[in-house]
């Protein structure tokens, strides 16, 4: 096992410039964002150095450890904070560093008007250098921590604008149905240390064959609870559209490089005890294949371009879920679908900022269009992430969602068919709505007014961030699976034994079936949206569908009326239970003893002989009753 | 003599003195009657100490003197003051205790 004491200064570099940002106050909002941006990016060569050394090394010495100190010693209860780089997690801190570093770039413009900028770049270090935390802990422990960092940073920046009282409460709500997904990953834990007397990965890995199935069924469904949660998938699906609140390099941050992907992660992690626990596994595909056609569902209602891309970032997480849940083969395909995702999600939604900087902050899509002519740039990266996400040859997203489809219909029997369909219609769906996303946008005519906005192309600061993600929505699938790199590259990880699957389709038909469906999903967008007959306000007459998508599938009201009513009635009924019965017991106390009090008081009435008197009666009455007891 | 007869007399002053204690209201008379019950318990202690052939209720009868000079004491230099200050000695003028 190969160790290097410079993993910890890929963490310390953000997470010192945080508490740099943080503490130094109004002082250094001259220069805090430069020190902010230069910290990623110096993060971002450390990985790259430690990238040129694994390659250096053979494939079974490319893990990197680093002990850092002893955290907990109680008993036989020993726990190293340590940290581990390994094939996966180089490619989760390339991903998170270098995409984060271009979003920091991006933000030195879209933020220069905030006078709290400093304080939004402290929290973005402090993002990044959680979510490096998350990938680089070598135990459930050292994850959980990065894991919680996560979920701070995100309710900090969701919240950023908290000045409004619904963006406050959209980061509270990100951060409360996360909570559900931590007393999962908790709980995962815990099961683990009871089972396994281990929290470590490598501990846990070596001693999971030896436990029993159910234990690491437990484990694999808290795990994927934990998973839904930070990873917004069903049902714990509904912060995500609402984390809109934030800035939106927050979102491009949230969705592309950090956050959502945590879950991926997890699982891809733990794949030792979910190749082990069939029932755990099976149920992380039906959670991705339900999200996955959720997410798209409500993608083609939103008028809103953030919520647009929210809910697409939804349903391709639901992809990559999916691929987790499909064995050793799904692992590496997710994780390309990851890092794909992360370029031409990251990209469309610096976009869509370079459209409200352009806007007036005006989300709205019904009040676009034609903006193709007054901004070409965003409109050329934007329209590469698009092409990328669509899936279409030879873009990113074509290589990375085309092996999951193709490997879910080889997933084997009925199921294979069921999830290949989901997922292949889920591809139609996608490129029905971000093509509406693109004609509501970019063609057609002005729906604007245009004496009052005046759009025009951003800084350099802002669309050269934009220009570099579009070059890796372009190339980054090619580059990742020629010759199987990326699957290569990660295979000492999985169990993999090739070979022996079913082949249902041949990957030439499941390419021609997803393209078709592409296509299907952009002609039936162009037929309803392209003949510029949009109207500026969402038209009311719809079908209850169309409704029911435009209120997120219902999943706000499904809450309410299943968690928030009845919780609310409960602590009601608390309160109630409280002030009758428990307070209610302390007053009638209390009254009681003022009661009996004042009519002892009675007694005392100051006169000797009344004293005197009680005392005689008291002694007789002693007397009488000694002479009862003993005769 | 038959020394239960002793205990009768005995009892007989208690019960003088109790009700004395508890009707009369001048202090000097009240404080007498108290006197009283303690000579009661006196003689009961040596009538006690006749049955049963020991000196034990003897000791006892000197122990209750010794208190009661003490208490006499005290109890007149007390009443003193009071019939000082209100020029009476009756024991229901001196009630400040209740308020």
């Amino acid at each position: 096992m190969v160790t290097s004491n410079a993993l910890v200064y890929l963490i310390a570099l953000p997470l010192f410039g945080s508490v740099v940002l943080l503490l130094a106050g109004r002082r250094a909002d001259k220069w805090g964002h430069l020190l902010a941006t230069a910290l990623p990016a110096g993060s971002f060569v450390i990985g790259l150095t430690e990238l040129l050394a694994m390659l250096g090394r053979s494939p079974q010495e490319r893990s990197v450890t680093q002990k850092l100190f002893e955290w907990i010693s109680v008993g036989n209860f020993k726990i190293d904070a340590g940290l581990l780089l390994d094939q996966l997690s180089i490619c989760f801190v390339l991903l998170i560093t270098g995409v984060g570093t271009l979003i920091h770039i991006y933000s030195i413009s879209y933020m220069s008007h905030d006078p709290d900028r400093r304080r939004f770049f402290a929290f973005l270090n402090l993002f990044i250098a959680a979510m490096l935390l998350l990938v680089l802990g070598d135990s459930y422990l050292s994850l959980y921590v990065g894991w919680e960092g996560v979920g701070l940073a995100s309710y900090l920046l969701i919240g950023f604008w908290n000045q409004k009282p619904t963006y406050a409460t959209a980061a509270k709500k990100a951060f409360v149905m996360n909570r559900i997904g931590d007393m999962g990953l908790s709980i995962a834990i815990m099961i683990a240390f009871a089972t396994l007397g281990t929290v470590s990965f490598a501990g846990v890995k070596e001693g999971a064959p030896q436990a029993s199935t159910a234990a690491l069924t437990a484990i694999g469904i808290m795990l994927l609870i934990a998973a839904i949660g930070k990873s917004a998938q069903f049902p714990l699906q509904a912060w995500l559209g609402d984390a809109m609140a934030g800035p939106t390099p927050v979102s491009a941050l949230i969705h592309a490089a950090t956050m959502v992907t945590a879950g991926v992660y997890l699982i891809t992690r733990s794949n030792f005890i979910f190749d082990a626990a069939p029932t755990a596994q099976l149920l992380v595909v039906i959670v991705g294949a339900i999200t996955l056609l959720f997410g798209a569902l409500i993608g083609m209602a939103k008028d809103d371009i953030k919520k647009a891309l929210a809910a697409s970032t939804m349903s391709q997480i639901g992809y990559m879920i999916l691929g987790t849940g499909l064995g050793p083969v799904g692992y590496a395909f997710a994780i390309m679908h990851l890092l794909t995702h992360g370029f031409f999600k990251a990209g469309m939604f610096l976009g869509a900022g370079s459209v409200m900087h352009g806007m007036d902050d005006e989300v709205n899509m019904r009040r676009y269009g034609g903006l193709r002519k007054f901004m070409p740039i965003t409109f050329a990266t934007f329209g590469l992430g698009y092409l990328a996400i669509l899936g279409v040859p030879p873009f990113a997203g074509f290589y990375s969602k085309d092996h999951i489809i193709e490997t879910a219909f080889n997933a084997g029997g009925i199921k294979g068919i069921i999830i290949g369909s989901v997922a292949l219609l889920g591809a139609g769906i996608t490129a029905f709505y971000m093509t509406r996303v693109m004609i509501l946008t970019f063609t057609g005519a002005p729906r604007w007014d245009e004496k009052a906005h005046h759009p025009h192309e951003p800084s350099i600061l802002m669309w050269l961030p934009m220009a570099i993600l579009a070059i890796g929505s372009v190339s980054s699938g090619f580059l990742l699976s020629k010759g199987d790199a990326l699957v290569n590259w990660l295979s000492p990880l999985f169990e993999y034994e090739g070979g022996h699957e079913v082949e249902l389709l041949k990957p030439i038909v499941v390419t021609t079936l997803a393209l078709a469906m592409v296509a299907t999903g952009i002609a039936i967008a162009f037929i309803k949206y392209a003949r510029g007959n949009v109207a500026q306000v969402a038209p009311v007459n719809v079908s209850v569908f169309t409704k029911i998508a435009r209120r997120d599938l219902l999943q706000d009201d499904f809450n309410e009326a299943v968690f928030m009513r009845p919780g609310q009635g409960l602590t009601a009924t608390l309160l109630k239970t409280d002030e009758v019965i428990i307070d209610g017991a302390v007053r009638g106390v209390a009254r009681l003893a003022v009661g009996s009090g004042s009519l002892l008081r009675r007694t005392q009435t100051g006169f000797v002989r009344s004293y005197a008197a009680l005392i005689l009666i008291g002694a007789l009455a002693l007397i009488a009753a000694i002479w009862v007891v003993t005769f | 003599m038959n020394a239960a007869n002793y205990l009768y007399i005995s009892a007989l002053l208690f019960t003088i003195g109790a009700v004395g204690v508890v009707v009369r209201r001048n202090a000097i008379v009240v404080f007498m009657c108290i006197e009283l019950m303690l000579n009661a318990a006196n003689l009961s202690f040596v009538t006690f100490s006749r049955i049963n052939g020991n000196l034990h209720g003897q000791v006892f009868a000197f122990f209750t003197m010794v208190v009661a000079a003490c208490e006499v004491v005290v109890g007149l230099a007390i009443i003193v003051t009071i019939y000082r200050s209100r020029r009476s000695a009756s024991v229901d003028v001196a009630s400040l205790l209740k308020r």
